[in-house]
């Protein structure tokens, strides 16, 4: 033990200095949804399976759509995604999604904001 | 009296311990974890957490006694501070001196616990008083071997000061080599002082929370963490200036950059043990100190006095 | 407080040796413990009642966060009852990669358990190398699935995700760099003096003992019962791969750390003949049903805790009519109290660990009944929230002004 101890002194520390460093995340890692507006044909598919309730698909004209995802009910499951026949909703690894003020947390994908992210959270809230 | 003052408050006194026993909670701090592989605290980490503390309400519990239970951590700290008052820094003179001061160094530095022991009864929490008697049963175990430990080391320079029993060694430094053993035992001894893993028992927190400290808080708090800093240089410096009795007499500014990097050295391999072992129980942690320290600080009285009988002769 | 003299601490609902609500109430005489009262209810979260509210579909989410550590092993379990009602004959490749992921979870769980044991016993270096080591298998567990904790892995009638041979490169380069770091916890404690002085002859669960209490998984196997459902009654892929079930006759704490590491080098040979034997193919069922025919099915799992049981009943609906879980603490907690007998107060946070306890797995609602009169006294959620609110009042401290401020400071910026 002392020796693998005494070894540790002279390697670099395992910790990342999160946020300092920011971490890559896996490939294919479920973090915030990302919904296509075009491609929705209001199925609510997503909406019936949601496990949460977190996505409303509302109708805003003639065959268009928006979705309202509510971050804080989401557990990233992404079993809207697999649900979707159209593959209007992705899911993106982007997770630094924490705010401060919990309005911020409903975002709502438009026709005219299509595909736009959501505001980035403040710096002191991704600290 | 104007020099006296400083000395108590200033240097070596409260001031230059305060900072001093900071600094090596931070030099112990990070040194634990670089050796754990992780990056560890900045340096100013056991300041802040001392001045936050400073800044929390402190909450005496209502079956406390308030007079002991908030007179403990002054009387902790400064009786370290006066135990540290004895012990020389960068020569062999040291600000307090007699004949018999490491009796009385050792002394100073069990009051601490004895007053951890009142603090934790006092505080009249279940845990708190577990921790208490843990700690005072601890003492009976480890105080035996740091004793003979270092008073084999005096036995041998034929004295009971401490300034004296330096310049012996400062001038035959050979023979502190054979003091060896009891370096290593009054050192395992000085990690159930300072309460530290594998003799952390009496605040083992996955047991009894925080053991004696348990209902401490504020003030208070920062005052008894302050006072196991202090302890901690306290005990370093004792140790070094007994079993490390090396760079005295130089020029002031050299012989200070020994005593520090002697006191880092003594607390990095307090550190060191504190990281590859497990904490023991209080029935091993006697059994050990009775059936393995004592024979070894024993074998040490042994070689010293056959030391002492050859140099006279 | 004379030492001849009996008293009682509260270890928990809040302590820093559990790391979830639960109270044990332990008499002690000085240092030795005299007898242990375990209370669960505390954690209690109604996980059952909202499965039945909710379609298979969402139960699987819901089902996955019962236990932080072996979400995939209810998941599967529950999975694999709803699949047997249904009589879906699941793809052998989707078989195959429960089995994996199952595989990767006993690694991540009995290596956070090594650290927590180390934790337990005051010697957080092992802690912090073992969950250093732990952050590999949880990146390719991430890679994998999508999520280093909920997998989310499962569907009804096969995986939701495929692995690509470059995934299965990297699976296998971990589990090389994993054995290594293994290989060295196994020295660590089997050697480490300190270690063996606070682990053997510690919590002792004689063989009779745990067969009369119903222990399962490492905590019965290290008292030398060979009880394993990957054995016994294998699920998924498991009667198709070769693994031993290792058991210890230390019955101690000592022994379950031994059975622990053992089975985590053999699960690096399961996850390399997983792999290699592969098959190709669908990983899941073409149009899964959504409702599932009237019956019933019970399924069993081996979770790195130990068996886990799911009982599902289902009415012809979309939704379940009755889920039951029983999780593996539950079977364990009473050997607890049976191990602390007259052991020390300094051993009762690594006997408590060694079960490798998950209390909110395990907790069920309490409702004390009076002794004569028979009458519960049972309270609604808005009765509770009024009751403290009333009793915070009286005390002269108002949750609703501190509420108030609470949100004026977090709207006011």
């Amino acid at each position: 033990m002392i020796m693998e101890v005494l070894r540790s002194i002279l390697k670099k520390p395992a910790t990342n200095l999160y946020p300092a460093e920011k971490l890559e995340m896996a490939e294919k890692y479920r973090g915030e949804l990302k919904f296509y507006p075009e491609r929705c044909i209001g199925c609510k598919l997503c909406m019936r399976d949601c496990p949460t309730g977190a996505i409303t698909i509302r109708k805003v004209g003639e065959k268009k759509f928006e979705a309202e995802i509510d971050l804080g009910k989401c557990i990233y499951c992404g079993q809207c995604v697999d649900s979707c026949l159209k593959k209007a909703l992705e899911i993106t690894k982007h997770i630094e999604l924490a705010q401060l003020d919990p309005k911020k947390l409903k975002v709502v994908f438009g026709h005219e904001q299509a595909g736009e992210s959501p505001e980035k959270p403040s710096q002191g809230a991704a600290e | 009296m104007l020099a006296s003052l400083i000395y108590i408050l200033i240097f070596p006194g409260f001031a230059f311990l305060g900072v001093f026993g900071l600094f090596a909670e931070f030099f112990d701090r990070k040194l634990y974890a670089r050796l754990q592989n992780r990056v560890g605290p900045p340096w100013f980490q056991p300041f802040a957490d001392f001045i936050k503390l400073l800044g929390k309400e402190e909450i005496v519990p209502c079956d406390a006694n308030p007079a002991m239970f908030t007179l403990v951590p002054v009387i902790a700290l400064s009786t370290v501070v006066a135990a540290f008052l004895y012990i020389p820094l960068w020569n062999t003179t040291s600000l307090l001196s007699f004949n018999g001061d490491i009796i009385v160094i050792l002394y100073l530095l069990t009051i601490p616990t004895l007053a951890f022991f009142i603090g934790g009864w006092y505080s009249s929490s279940l845990f708190a008083r577990i921790g208490s008697v843990r700690a005072v049963t601890q003492l009976f175990a480890y105080e035996v071997p740091l004793f003979i430990g270092i008073l084999s080391a005096a036995l041998l320079a034929n004295t009971w000061s401490l300034s004296e029993i330096m310049t012996f060694y400062n001038k035959s430094p050979v023979l502190a080599l054979f003091n060896i053993l009891g370096f290593g035992v009054s050192l395992i001894a000085l990690l159930g002082k300072l309460e530290k893993v594998p003799f952390d028992i009496p605040e083992a927190e996955t047991e009894i929370v925080a053991g004696a400290f348990t209902e401490y808080s504020g003030k208070f708090l920062a005052l008894l963490r302050l006072t196991l800093d202090v302890e901690m240089v306290a005990g370093a410096a004792l140790l070094a200036a007994v079993f490390l009795p090396f760079g005295l007499g130089a020029n002031p500014v050299i012989g200070f950059i020994f005593f520090i990097a002697k006191v880092l050295f003594v607390i990095a391999l307090i550190t060191l043990l504190r990281t590859v072992f497990a904490r023991l129980r209080i029935d091993q942690m006697i059994s050990f100190c009775w059936k393995r320290m004592v024979p070894v600080a024993i074998l040490q009285l042994l070689i010293c006095l056959i030391l002492k009988g050859v140099i006279q002769r | 407080m004379h030492n001849s003299k009996e008293f009682k601490i509260p270890i928990g609902p809040q302590h820093p040796a559990l790391k979830e609500p639960e109270s044990f109430s332990v008499a002690l005489r000085g240092e030795k413990i005299l007898g242990v009262d375990i209370r669960l209810g505390y954690n209690h979260r109604g996980i059952e009642k909202a499965c039945e509210e909710r379609s298979y579909v969402q139960d699987i989410y819901l089902i996955e966060r019962i236990c932080g550590i072996c979400s995939h092993a209810h998941a599967t379990a529950f999975i694999q009852a709803v699949e047997e009602i249904a009589h879906l004959a699941v793809p052998e490749r989707a078989l195959y990669i429960r089995t994996l992921v199952g595989e990767l979870e006993r690694v991540h769980s009995h290596l956070l358990w090594l650290g927590v044991a180390g934790h337990e016993i005051g010697f957080d270096t092992l802690l912090m190398y073992t969950w250093r080591d732990r952050e590999i298998v949880m990146d390719i567990l991430a890679d994998l699935t999508g999520n280093r904790v909920n997998y989310g892995i499962n569907s009804i009638g096969g995986v939701r995700r495929d692995i690509s041979p470059a995934q299965v490169k990297d699976v296998l380069k971990a589990v090389d760099k994993l054995e290594e770091r293994t290989k060295y916890y196994i020295e660590v404690a089997t050697e480490e003096t300190t270690i063996i002085k606070r682990l053997s002859g510690v919590g002792v669960l004689a063989y009779d003992d745990a067969i009369k209490l119903d222990a399962v998984g490492p905590t019965a196997r290290a008292s030398g019962v060979a009880r394993d459902v990957r054995r016994d009654d294998p699920y998924a892929a498991y009667d198709k791969i070769q693994f031993n079930v290792i058991t210890d006759t230390h019955s101690d704490v000592y022994g379950r750390t031994v059975v622990r590491v053992k089975e985590l080098m053999e699960s690096y040979g399961m996850i390399r003949e997983i792999l290699k034997k592969m098959p190709e193919g669908p990983i899941a069922i073409k149009a899964p049903p959504r409702r599932i025919p009237a019956g019933e099915a019970i399924s069993r799992y081996e979770a790195p805790r130990g068996e886990d049981v799911h009982y599902v009943k289902s009415n012809g609906t979309e939704k379940p009519e009755r889920v039951k879980v029983r999780a593996p603490t539950l079977a364990n907690v009473q050997a607890v109290k049976h191990m602390l007998k007259d052991r020390f107060l300094a051993d009762m946070p690594i006997v408590i660990a060694a079960i490798d306890p998950c209390f909110s797995c395990t907790d069920r609602s309490i409702a004390i009944e009076d002794g004569k009169s028979r009458k519960k006294n049972v309270m609604t959620w808005q009765e509770l929230h009024d009751y403290s609110i009333k009793w915070h009042r009286e005390r002269g401290f108002d949750p609703a002004e501190i509420n108030r401020k609470f949100h004026k400071t977090m709207e006011g910026k």
